[in-house]
């Protein structure tokens, strides 16, 4: 039984604990950023502080960002924005959990240029919603650059627009996503 | 052995973020303890950002007791119009000319400590004021020697805030009026005060506001009452309003602390409003 045991937990470690040394790609710096355009104003924000982990063994993929970490031209739009769209003290991040459905296409390991499709439930404002869309992988000289450009609509995430600002506030907003991967060599 | 194994595995399926350890509890700055500079006459703990402009125009009107016949007091408004101006996000310079006796003021605030949570924890927020204002209007008793000095009031002026949640906070301003010339000698030149002040959002953009400034006793006319006020902020995007009752006429400190006349009690009270435009002049 002892020996049983032993060889299963040894298989285990030869098994995943490879996978983890070698197959996990993290970003702390993950820019992200969104742009809506509505009739009377452009609003436009940056936060350079995503973090996110991919493992390319499965193509799982996570991406949290703090949302009082978006920085805006206008400083009363940032506590605005804070305040009362995001509501920040109470929903603090913005969170995205999925996969990378066709990771076997994509080594990162290798130079090249990938395309890939990514699924998976993004959490804004404390309200889930399934999303899909396309992302790129730039993969030059061991180097890792991910973007994605996508669209999201305020009103899936429970975020109002009184009529007031409607002509300042757009419905849908564009997100768009930068970031460098690096292997994750801790474990 | 094998189950933590197991358990230790399935949790990092379910989050992978976690693999980045422990991020550091960043400082956490509190925002938006008050929706904008003033509380309704007080100034707030908030400052200007850098680089904008606040416009504002405020209206006290005649007092409710006056009946139909003056509207309610609507026949009659003092008025201030001025500009407030965030030099950096810590200084703040402001410029102002009320009606009543033709006054124009000027103030600095400067912001000292801020409220935060996180790895740098502060309780409260302290921020320093001081204001000259210069009453132009011409000299009551032009035969006697006039100076020009005795135009002059000085205010100075501590404000201590907490937001303890979303939708409370409170302030405390302790303050000091400097008068170069009062009308007798009973009159204190220096008056101390106590202002409080807070509020209670009662929506995201919506918030009932209420400040009270003691007066300590025996420094100023027999007349004189303690300022009491009670208010309504609407936020709009660009725009405050903020309607209120009040008991004082003046909206600058030398005039709303030391020189309040009216009683509540008898309906010696005016309704009024402050209007805040901001205007982002330099983009971060």
């Amino acid at each position: 039984m002892m020996i049983i045991k032993k060889m299963i937990f040894i298989l285990l470690v030869l098994v995943s604990g490879n996978q983890l040394v070698a197959q996990k790609y993290f970003t702390k710096k993950g820019e992200v950023s969104f742009f809506s355009h509505a009739p009377m104003e452009d609003i436009k924000a940056v936060s350079n502080t995503g973090s996110s982990v991919l493992d390319a063994a499965n193509g799982k993929l996570q991406w949290a960002v703090l949302i009082k970490s978006f920085a805006f031209t206008k400083a009363l739009m940032q506590e605005h924005f804070n305040e009362n769209y995001m509501e920040s003290t109470q929903f603090p991040k913005a969170k995205f959990t999925g996969t990378i459905d066709n990771m076997t296409a994509i080594d990162l390991k290798k130079d090249g240029e990938y395309n890939a499709q990514v699924s998976g439930v993004l959490e804004i404002h404390g309200k889930e919603k399934k999303i899909a869309t396309n992302a790129k992988f730039l993969v030059a000289k061991g180097k890792i650059i991910a973007t994605s450009v996508f669209k999201v609509y305020l009103a899936d995430y429970g975020i109002e627009i009184p009529s007031v600002v409607k002509d300042k506030i757009a419905k849908e907003v564009e997100i768009s996503i930068k970031s460098n991967y690096e292997l994750l060599d801790k474990m | 052995m094998m189950g933590s194994i197991i358990s230790v595995s399935a949790q990092e399926e379910d989050d992978l973020l976690s693999l980045l350890g422990d991020t550091e509890p960043e400082t956490e700055l509190v925002y938006a303890t008050f929706k904008t500079s003033r509380i309704i006459n007080l100034q707030s703990i908030e400052n200007t950002a850098a680089g904008v402009l606040d416009f504002k125009i405020a209206h006290r009107f005649g007092v409710l007791n006056g009946g139909f016949y003056d509207l309610f007091g609507l026949d009659q408004a003092s008025m201030r119009i001025g500009v407030d101006y965030g030099l950096t996000r810590w200084l703040t310079i402001g410029l102002g000319r009320s009606s009543f006796e033709k006054t124009y003021d000027g103030f600095t605030k400067i912001k000292l400590l801020r409220q935060s949570t996180g790895k740098k924890k502060m309780p409260l927020s302290l921020s320093l004021f001081a204001g000259s204002a210069i009453k132009t209007v011409a000299f009551s008793e032009p035969e006697r020697d006039n100076y020009f000095s005795s135009r002059m009031y000085y205010t100075y002026q501590g404000i201590l805030a907490r937001k303890f949640s979303e939708g409370f906070s409170l302030q405390l301003s302790p303050t000091v009026v400097h008068r170069n010339l009062v009308k007798t000698k009973a009159e204190k030149n220096d008056v101390y005060a106590l202002g409080m002040g807070g509020r209670l959002k009662l929506s995201k953009r919506t918030s009932i506001n209420a400040e009270y400034i003691y007066l300590a006793p025996n420094q100023v006319a027999p007349d004189i009452k303690n300022s009491f006020s009670i208010g309504f902020d609407i936020e709009t995007g660009g725009h405050v309003f903020q309607l209120h009752f009040t008991n004082s006429t003046s909206m600058i400190e030398k005039g709303f602390v030391s020189e309040s006349v009216g009683n509540w009690l008898d309906g010696d009270v005016h309704f009024g409003f402050n209007v805040s435009r901001v205007f982002t002049l330099k983009k971060k």
